[in-house]
């Protein structure tokens, strides 16, 4: 009998990318992939989470991530409720875990939660027999996004060791910086963090990055570049004077790609600020992966869905 | 991990090429037209065997059979109990059913199972006009009412023996073994075959 390589997923949450091992994520990316294909079906769905009920908590606004767990979900057959705390009983001032154990009450399998407060998740998940899946923490990590922009790498390039990296925008601010941190530097890809210095939160060289505030060296060599959304109307705009001039020091344009590898490599989380954070012509250029990102997201949340819940089943099971 | 205690071999390499030849045949035989079959196996050894079948069919009518292959693990009615290994294998069927004799290939029959999470989800890819089943082998104890079409070998076995199909392409040799499965540590079977 050949030896299957896969390992177990024995975890009934996704929280973060910092406390997995190389090979759970690996486990994931190698279950993406086989789940993509499941989008391209005439009939696009399977009956793997049919009678289980995901419910997405969203504490902060979101239309990407939410739809596409959604969207995920529902190619899995679950079924779908979307909470959102500003029309929800979170106004009257009920807890997170008030909330989190009464959505269990209602025989909820998986919470999928976009939290401001960085732990959030982990603190839900300890509470709860349900599954949680971190879809972003304040400043500490979006999992499912770095999985992502890894699957697409990996897609694209067909490995992740070795490659340079390179994350351009406000690495202090971005849970998603991190989360790709952990998950890239884990996988064996070098990377470099670039933003000006008050956005470069402190002793990140612990975390293995090589560190620069100049966007021509963070382009030079590297096989791909993830470009954070710069959040202006929240965090980033306090750090930086104006947008205008973020765009002339550190804006991708067609020019200074000119100075990259011919086949770099351009992603995005979304939403893009065209003319801030990179120009028009770069995200809708040939070196962008920006919308495959996006169908790549469905993927990766299938397989995440289908292993905490195949995982908490067999956590019960064993009860 | 359970592990396999075999106690006799059932077929050797010699028979089980002979016997793919004679299912060949009998697929040819029961189809009007061979423009209309097209083959699936049914992931890990049925698709080594479509394979084998498929390149028969080149050989002795020169003719290119399509050939898709199907994993079931996310329509299994069992998930919450196989354990936390899902191994999601590939599927891929680019080619229209629509209208076509698609001939299921698998290695061995038992509960029928797989074949029914089989069938929801070819169904899901379209239309055809027939669905038939080829194993190589029936051990019997079904579970649903499901039969083969073209049975390679039937071989009477008890609930808790079980047998073991190896293919010279994963696993070194042709044969057929039948025996019983101890149970290890953890108590629980893995991998994506209901049959083993």
């Amino acid at each position: 009998m050949r030896k299957s390589n896969s390992i177990n997923w024995t975890k009934k949450d996704l929280l973060d990318l910092e406390n997995l091992s190389k090979e759970e994520i690996e486990l994931i990316l190698q279950t993406a992939a086989s789940f993509k294909e499941i989008s391209t079906r005439e009939v696009k769905k399977v009956p793997a989470l049919r009678g289980k009920t995901v419910v997405n908590l969203f504490y902060e606004p979101s239309t990407r991530t939410r739809i596409s767990f959604e969207v995920a979900a529902k190619r899995l057959s679950a079924d779908v409720i979307n909470i959102s705390t500003e029309t929800s009983s979170v106004r009257k001032g009920e807890t997170l875990i008030d909330t989190g154990k009464n959505i269990e009450a209602l025989k909820v399998d998986i919470i999928i939660m976009r939290h401001n407060y960085s732990g959030a998740a982990v603190m839900l998940a300890r509470q709860l027999k349900a599954s949680v899946v971190n879809a972003g923490d304040g400043w500490h990590e979006h999992p499912t996004q770095a999985l992502l922009d890894m699957f697409t790498l990996r897609e694209k390039l067909g490995r992740l060791e070795g490659l340079n990296v390179s994350i351009v925008g406000d690495i202090a601010h971005s849970r998603v910086a991190r989360s790709n941190i952990w998950g890239l530097t884990k996988l064996g890809a070098h990377v470099t963090v670039c933003a000006p210095k008050i956005l470069i939160p402190p002793s990140i060289e612990q975390t293995g990055v090589r560190v620069t505030h100049n966007i021509e060296e963070a382009l030079a060599g590297a096989d791909a570049i993830n470009v954070l959304r710069m959040q202006f109307e929240r965090d980033s705009a306090k750090s930086f004077p104006s947008q205008l001039e973020y765009f002339k020091t550190f804006g991708i344009t067609k020019e200074r790609l000119k100075s990259a590898k011919k086949d770099i490599i351009v992603m995005h989380p979304g939403p893009i600020n065209r003319g801030i954070e990179m120009s028009s012509d770069v995200a809708d250029g040939e070196n962008s992966v920006i919308l495959e990102q996006v169908t790549n997201g469905i993927a990766v949340r299938m397989a995440v869905l289908f292993l905490v819940a195949q995982a908490n089943d067999y956590i019960k099971t064993k009860k | 991990m359970s592990q396999f205690k075999e106690k006799a071999k059932i077929l050797n390499a010699e028979e089980v090429k002979r016997i793919l030849q004679r299912l060949t045949h009998q697929i040819l035989e029961s189809s009007p037209a061979l423009t209309d079959i097209v083959l699936v196996g049914i992931e890990t050894r049925g698709v080594y065997l479509a394979k084998r079948i498929q390149a028969i069919f080149k050989e002795t009518e020169n003719v290119d059979i399509p050939l898709g292959t199907l994993d079931i693990t996310l329509y299994r009615d069992d998930l919450t109990t196989v354990g936390v290994k899902p191994q999601v294998k590939e599927t891929k069927i680019d080619f229209d059913l629509t209208d076509k004799t698609v001939v299921l290939i698998d290695d061995v029959l038992f509960t029928g199972r797989t074949i029914r999470a089989a069938l929801d989800e070819l169904m899901d890819f379209g239309r055809p006009k027939i669905v038939t089943l080829l194993v190589l082998v029936d051990r019997g104890h079904r579970e649903l009412p499901i039969r083969a079409d073209f049975v390679g070998k039937n071989i009477p076995t008890s609930k808790n023996e079980t047998v073991e199909v190896r293919l010279s392409e994963l696993d070194g040799i042709d044969e057929v073994a039948i025996g019983e499965k101890v149970l290890g540590t953890n108590g629980h079977e893995s991998g994506a075959d209901f049959h083993e």
